[in-house]
């Protein structure tokens, strides 16, 4: 089973939720997909770390062929392209290589060249095995990574912890589509409302089952718990506003490794999840 | 000489605009003929990008000079390869910055703003 952790915006807590889900499991997948500022490795700290490049297609023209027709600068809807001086300049960190000028040019000018964008590493910690996706900086998109991740062949395992990027942009899309289900992190605040509506609307574009865990709960007045009962939507966790556990957790100590107390608050979250997935198949075989 | 200028309104009285890229139009000004055109910039609504596009577009009206009160990173290389020369905007209005440029009150617009590479993902 694949649980997709995501947030409206970094810092609610979803590396932290992640990272604890999948070592209080014990044995289990943690896939760091947020490759512009990967961090659950910190915490992991994994042994024996083995790491694969990953590579994208890049335009290079020929100049010797290339008239200067333009048609390869008009169709790039990404604007990578430009004509200056009669020589075509690509701009790599703008090109998505949809490979698409290759194909237009009438020349046959342009061929493909290999660009490394990125890593992927992976190690163990304990049982947990550690997936990071790393984008090297400046790169567009860190999609091809996401893609890469997700068509190695992995062995079994009971469950993946996938840590999105933050957002609802197109990479977390991409993060989610593989999942069966998702968590996301809201704060009680009111700022964490409107992110929490955002994540919202993107879950509810795949159809999957999600549910919200609120962090740093406090009882007192809570507009993100108050906006899941208007909509209807399960909160199948509240992590308490506790000031031990945001000592521990930002000095890098993965709670849930640390204290039982912890760890129970986090197998109850797997608990409530792995219900929240067989609930929902029960639903879907029943229609 | 030619002048680029990025603009919201075609009018000579009203100011520059604070985007490069994705300006509505640019004026492109001729000193020697005192006339101006206004051309769409077809950058305005790109995805991505847009600065590039919108320098070519500069580039390819056959401009000396830019004036603009900031220019991204890939933009200025393509304007700065296209011979254009790069002049910060003052306040006031485009007729104004004209005026400047040519009596020769205008700084080059040396800080360049790295793009905002981390939006190219949609
Ligand atoms: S590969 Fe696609 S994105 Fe890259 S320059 Fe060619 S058309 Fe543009
Ligand atoms: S389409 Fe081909 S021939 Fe035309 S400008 Fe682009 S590279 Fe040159």
């Amino acid at each position: 089973m694949k649980i997709a952790v995501l947030s409206g915006k970094g810092g609610t807590g979803k590396t932290f939720i992640s990272v604890n889900m999948a070592a209080a499991k014990g044995k289990a997948r943690y896939i760091d997909c947020d490759v512009e500022e990967p961090n659950g490795y910190l915490f992991f700290k994994p042994q024996e770390v083995f790491s694969r490049e990953v590579t994208v297609k890049i335009p290079i023209v020929d100049e010797s062929m290339c008239d200067g027709c333009r048609i390869c600068i008009d169709f790039c809807k990404f604007n990578a392209l430009a004509l200056i001086g009669n020589k075509i300049r690509v701009f790599e960190e703008i090109c998505h290589s949809c490979g698409g000028c290759l194909l237009v040019c009438p020349q046959k000018a342009i061929r493909e060249k290999e660009k490394v964008i990125g890593r992927v590493e992976q190690g163990l910690s304990e049982g947990v095995q550690v997936v990071t996706g790393i984008l090297n900086i400046g790169e567009a998109s860190g999609v091809p990574i996401i893609d890469y991740i997700s068509n190695i062949q992995w062995d079994p395992m009971e469950l993946t912890f996938i840590d999105c990027p933050p957002g609802s942009e197109c990479i977390v899309m991409e993060s989610i589509k593989d999942a069966d289900y998702c968590i996301l992190v809201a704060e009680p605040t009111l700022f964490g409302v409107h992110n929490l509506n955002m994540v919202c609307e993107l879950v509810n574009l795949f159809n999957k089952p999600y549910g919200v865990v609120i962090n740093k709960y406090l009882d007192d007045q809570n507009p993100a718990e108050e906006f899941c009962f208007e909509k209807g939507i399960d909160i199948i966790g509240r992590i308490p506003f506790d000031k031990e556990l945001g000592a521990m957790n930002s000095e890098g100590f993965i709670v849930a490794r640390e204290s039982d107390k912890y760890r129970q608050i986090f197998l109850n979250l797997i608990n409530n999840v792995v219900q929240g997935v067989h609930h929902e198949a029960a639903i879907n075989s029943q229609r | 000489m030619k002048i680029a200028i990025p603009v919201n309104d075609k009018s000579m009285d009203k100011g520059v605009c604070p985007s490069f890229g994705r300006a509505p139009y640019f004026l492109v000004y001729d000193t020697e003929t005192k006339k101006g055109d206004f051309i769409d910039n077809g950058a305005a609504s790109s995805q991505g990008g847009a600065g590039i596009k919108a320098a070519q577009l500069i580039v390819d009206n056959g401009a000396d000079a830019l004036i603009t009160p900031r220019c991204g990173e890939n933009a200025a290389s393509v304007i700065k390869t296209g011979q254009v020369r790069i002049y910060r905007s003052i306040e006031g209005s485009i007729q104004e910055n004209i005026y400047a440029l040519q009596d020769g009150r205008l700084s080059v617009l040396d800080e360049i703003q790295a793009g905002f590479h981390n939006h190219g993902g949609r």
